[in-house]
């Protein structure tokens, strides 16, 4: 753990604290206890500056796959470096901005700032790793959080559905770049961006480059909403205002844009990687001015704007590729402009775009609406939020003085720069850049003045608003403030960007092309002579304002264009016939049928065990070392095949209740003849309360009628079943024939005695080797106990106990064909019995650890003498004579064997490890004491009072 | 013997699935338990029968039969004896309520 590491973090603790903060102070706006976060992380990026500008890098590890290669690597050089600030600058911005926008008693804070840290932690995350699969992680939680965040108002429809196609959209493209990422791994073998990078004249050859380079490109255009792919950031606009700006303007939707610029050194060279990014820069430029152009709704308007923005920088990043093809002569230094007026832009865009976003929310906040139709006049009553306004959208339509202006002549500069390119076909169709440059900056002029002009000057339509409106608190007006005079100030002295952030960042987008000690010229001049950049910009503005005047009347500019073809439309569409697609497959193998599901799972079952066997080398039939069998096996043998084969046959329950009874005796002799006494003993129990439940719940249970079935259902059933059997069959054979591997069974029978004191390795297993299994398993019994209990007590009508009354209740009335027992003889063997069967459970039990017996049996047979008393006696003897709640019984034999394995942390061992020793007791004398025993002093309440829970629910309902 | 128990547990298996596949949810319940005691003989039979003498070492015996499994089938006897209970109990409850044990017309609804 570094510092770094902690910086990271820092995001994360905070969220986790936030809904407490928000719980224990709801007085003061959660907001406060948030916005240090951002400052700490801005300051100690801050810190890192004069480092990194001498050209070294800050890194730091901590592992955490290594067998994968996958290692939280943080890695922070000026590219990284410039992100980090943004998304700390900007956040504090927008969280303080947020403290007085968002009202602390109507709004649910908590989870608002939750989502936000999230959001920040995250996005910190995606421009600080090194290692691509843990910036896939940070990438894909950047999403989750936007989803969140979007979706903040979740009463509205529309945020819902907003969130969800932007999930669905950046998550698509997520996943695209994460098979990206895995195509690289098989490429080099890393999954470290900086190991790739330096080894990347090994792959530009490999059949995957250009697969994986597509694939990464997915994800980027996803994210930064390139065209198009753009159609979630409008939508996304359902996201409370701070929101807006903070993620879907100034910060993630540039992590597409981060992603390209940090792999560009990978695959800059690569003709298609030039073509793909400038080009959907470019075309996603000119689409998004010009759709921005005719939206009303100011906060669509900027929406468009942005997306038209990220292609800007989209298509200078895909340009300064063309120094990449260049690389290593002084060309390349004339095509790497581009790079750093798409970085310089970046932070103007961010600046500039983010006032504009806090202005946006403070109309709607003061005005109760952000309909361009309805506003006007709004700069006599809001001067403050009129003067960001004016350098906001001046900035954006790149006029002077402000910063928007130096990049957009940066950006001129660039296009033209490509026009002089010899390869790629470049010096055909090169002209078409500046082209599409020049008209769509007319848009972006166009729309920057419909914003600031149609909103603040004009008519005073102030009656049609659902407020008055008047100028915004102070504190809203800070963080806007703040912005617009750095728009200010970064385009007066432009220079205190220039090396500080954008040559390292540049450095790292570009890292081949300086020598040792050379350094990238990025000093920005404002007044560069009469250049063809300083005649764009006045035709800019001079048909700009043209067109301004023209808007009301001309169609093509403020009316939608395409009405039956929409990508929206498209996407709905899509995702409705998706919906369709999935349900209409879905229904037809979820039939709702349980025997399809059966028959899936068994032929399953028969194919993939078949197929293992036949591929198989080892697999063989070798009958020579079987076991001999006597005539009193073949016996039972034949026993078991003729009752359980009885069973579908039987006419009646009772007589497919015996059949089953009677196979079940049968497995009770195999035991024995194959030497297991524990098994005998605990299937004979088992088996015979069993009976005792059937018969309880035989007369609830339905008549079993001949099944009127098809003669294809039958024979469907017996071929599955069939194949099955056969299945099992060779299964048994060849598993018997062959041993694929040693056993572990050898180390259970030497080290039973030696490690766990006990002689019944069986129980030894149970209780002390793989105590934890029996631990959980008596936990599956407790809960189907329950189950039990409530599904008994689960009743429509109210309960009346009082005349809760079985018909095992007042005594054995068991009418066995119009028959009864007979009581007399009953009652009287059972008074007997009932103790010889304690002792001999109690026995069991104790004996367990070393001769046949233990918790389970012991339990069981404890349960067995009960059930015998509540058949001879009924249940209402039961309860009077052992007026006990078996339910609690239950949860205190599950509780003493948790105690008795948590008790090995006392003595520092890990959990269920068990001791013994052997003590001089009185009475008993030398014998020995285990905590296996006390452990199996849990199981065996456990079984008694689960078995009697079940029996005595059961035999209480009606 | 292993031949032979084996085919026994081919028709342990057959007719347990085969039950398990009819309408009936009491036949269904049995097909649970037939098919469960398959489990456990194929269970034993896969370590090979009669290898030596019963795995207490108070035995004191050359050799013992293999242990593992038998503790795998004690705690399968135990669980599906619950598993057992709570079907019976499911499938009277849904009798009593809904009055049918047909598979066929207990099967939910279709979406939509």
């Amino acid at each position: 753990m570094s510092v770094l590491h902690f910086i990271i973090i820092l995001p994360f603790i905070f969220a986790l604290i936030c809904p407490f903060l928000y719980k224990i102070k709801p007085r003061l706006h959660t907001g406060w206890f948030v916005i240090p976060v951002p400052i700490v992380i801005f300051g100690y990026f801050l810190g890192c500056m004069p480092e990194l500008q001498k050209g070294e890098a800050l890194t730091a590890e901590v592992p955490w796959i290594p067998s994968l290669g996958i290692n939280i690597t943080l890695y922070v050089d000026g590219l990284s470096l410039l992100f980090a600030l943004l998304i700390s600058g900007i956040g504090a911005l927008v969280v303080l901005y947020s403290i007085f926008y968002l009202n602390k008693t109507k709004e649910a804070l908590g989870q608002f700032y939750f989502y936000l840290l999230l959001f920040m932690g995250a996005m910190l995350g995606v421009v600080l790793s090194d290692n691509l699969i843990v910036l896939y992680g940070f990438w894909e939680l950047t999403s989750i959080s936007s989803f969140l965040l979007i979706a903040f108002w979740h009463q509205k429809k529309k945020s819902l559905y907003g969130a969800l196609k932007s999930m669905l959209i950046t998550v698509f493209g997520g996943l695209a770049m994460l098979s990206g990422f895995v195509l690289i791994y098989i490429m080099t073998d890393t999954f470290s961006i900086r190991t790739i990078v330096s080894n990347v004249d090994r792959i530009a050859d490999h059949s995957l480059f250009v697969p994986a380079m597509l694939l990464v490109l997915l994800g980027a255009f996803t994210k930064s909403a390139q065209f198009p792919f753009h159609i979630w950031l409008p939508d996304a606009m359902e996201a409370p205002t701070p929101v807006s700006a903070y993620l879907h303007s100034a910060t993630m939707v540039k992590a597409g844009l981060y992603l390209v610029a940090r792999l560009s050194p990978v695959f800059a060279g690569e003709a298609g990687w030039f073509w793909l990014v400038s080009t959907s820069g470019i075309l996603t430029l000119i689409y998004g001015s010009y759709r921005a152009l005719k939206q009303t709704d100011l906060k669509s308007m900027l929406a468009f704007s942005t997306i038209s923005q990220l292609g800007l920088i989209m298509s200078l990043l895909g340009l300064g590729s063309a120094a990449a093809i260049y690389s290593g002569t002084d060309e390349a230094l004339f095509y790497v402009k581009a790079t750093m007026a798409g970085i310089f832009h970046l932070i103007n865009h961010a600046i500039f775009k983010g006032a504009l976003f806090m202005v946006v929310g403070i109309i709607d906040h003061e005005t109760g609406t952000r309909n361009i139709r309805k506003l006007g006049g709004l700069m006599s009553v809001m001067p403050v939020t009129f003067s960001i306004a004016l350098i906001g959208t001046f900035s954006m339509a790149g006029l002077p003085p402000f910063n928007g202006f130096l990049s957009k002549e940066m950006f001129f500069t660039a296009v033209l720069n490509i026009m002089e390119m010899d390869v790629l076909h470049m010096q055909f169709i090169g002209i078409i850049f500046p082209i599409i440059a020049w008209i769509a900056s007319i848009f972006t002029f166009i729309y920057s003045m419909l914003l600031l002009f149609r909103t603040f000057t004009g008519e005073k339509k102030f009656e049609q608003l659902a407020k008055k409106p008047h100028e915004a608190p102070l504190g809203m007006l800070l963080s806007p403030v703040v912005l617009a005079s750095l728009a200010v100030v970064f385009g007066l002295f432009p220079n205190l960007l220039s090396y500080t952030l954008i040559a390292p960042a540049m450095a790292a987008i570009h890292p081949t092309m300086l020598l040792p000690g050379q350094q990238f010229d990025v000093a920005i001049h404002f007044w560069h002579g009469w250049t063809p950049e300083i005649f764009m910009t006045i035709g800019v503005v001079a048909m700009g304002t043209l067109f301004y005047m023209l808007h009301e009347r001309l169609k093509v500019l403020n009316q939608p264009l395409f009405t039956t073809v929409s990508l929206n439309r498209s996407y709905d569409g899509g995702l409705k016939l998706l919906d369709k697609g999935a349900k209409g497959l879905t229904n037809r193998y979820m039939t709702g049928s349980n025997r399809h599901y059966l028959i899936y799972i068994f032929i399953f079952l028969i194919v993939s065990i078949s197929i293992t066997m036949s591929n198989s080398a080892n697999i063989r039939f070798d009958f020579t070392e079987f076991a001999p069998m006597s005539v009193y096996e073949a016996v039972i043998i034949g026993a078991l095949i003729v009752s359980v084969i009885a069973v579908p046959f039987a006419r009646s329950r009772m007589m497919a209740i015996i059949w089953t009874g009677s196979a079940g005796y049968m497995v009770t002799l195999f035991f024995v003849i194959f030497r297991a006494p524990d098994l005998a003993l605990t299937q004979m129990i088992v088996e015979t309360v069993s009976v005792a439940l059937f018969l309880l719940c035989f007369y609830h249970l339905p008549k079993l009628k001949k099944e009127l079935v098809s003669l294809r259902f039958k024979l469907l059933n017996l071929i599955v079943s069939l194949g099955v059997g056969v299945t099992m069959t060779l299964l048994a054979l060849s598993a018997s024939s062959e041993r694929s591997f040693e056993s572990i069974s050898d180390f259970f029978i030497k080290e039973s005695y030696n490690m766990a004191g006990g002689k019944n390795i069986v129980n030894v297993i149970l209780v002390d080797f793989r105590g934890f299994d029996t631990l959980l398993e008596i936990t599956v019994l407790g809960i189907a106990s329950y189950g039990i209990y409530a599904l008994i007590r689960l009743k429509l009508e109210p309960e009346d106990t009082s005349v809760a009354s079985g018909f095992w209740e007042s005594g054995s009335k068991l009418p066995v064909n119009g028959a009864r027992s007979n009581d007399v003889i009953l009652k009287t063997i059972a008074k007997l019995v009932i103790f010889i069967i304690l002792t001999f459970s109690l026995f069991l039990f104790f004996s367990g650890h070393n001769e046949p017996g233990g918790g389970f049996i012991g339990g069981l047979m404890t349960a067995a003498a009960f059930v015998l008393l509540a058949m001879a006696f009924g249940m209402k003897t039961i309860r009077e004579v052992i007026p006990i709640d078996f339910r609690k019984v239950s949860a205190v034999g599950i509780l003493v064997a948790l105690l008795t394995g948590i008790g090995s942390f006392l003595y520092d061992v890990p959990f269920l490890s068990h001791t013994f020793g052997y003590q001089n007791l009185p009475l008993l004398g030398h014998s020995e004491l285990a905590t296996a025993m006390l452990f199996d002093l849990g199981v065996y309440l456990t079984v008694i009072g689960i078995t009697m829970t079940i029996i005595l629910t059961i035999g209480r309902d009606k | 013997m292993e031949l032979y128990m084996s085919l026994a547990i081919g028709v342990l298996f057959t007719v347990g699935v085969y039950l398990l596949l009819s309408k009936s949810l009491l036949r269904i319940i049995l097909g649970t338990s037939i098919l469960t005691h398959g489990v456990h003989l194929l269970l034993l039979t896969m370590s090979r029968l009669k290898t030596g003498a019963a795995p207490l070492l108070g035995e004191k015996a050359a050799s013992y039969v293999d242990p593992l499994p038998q503790a795998l089938i004690l705690t399968s006897i135990v669980i599906s004896f619950g598993v057992t209970s709570f079907f019976f109990v499911l499938a009277y409850k849904a009798y009593q309520k809904l009055g049918t044990d047909d598979m066929e017309q207990l099967r939910g609804e279709r979406d939509e």
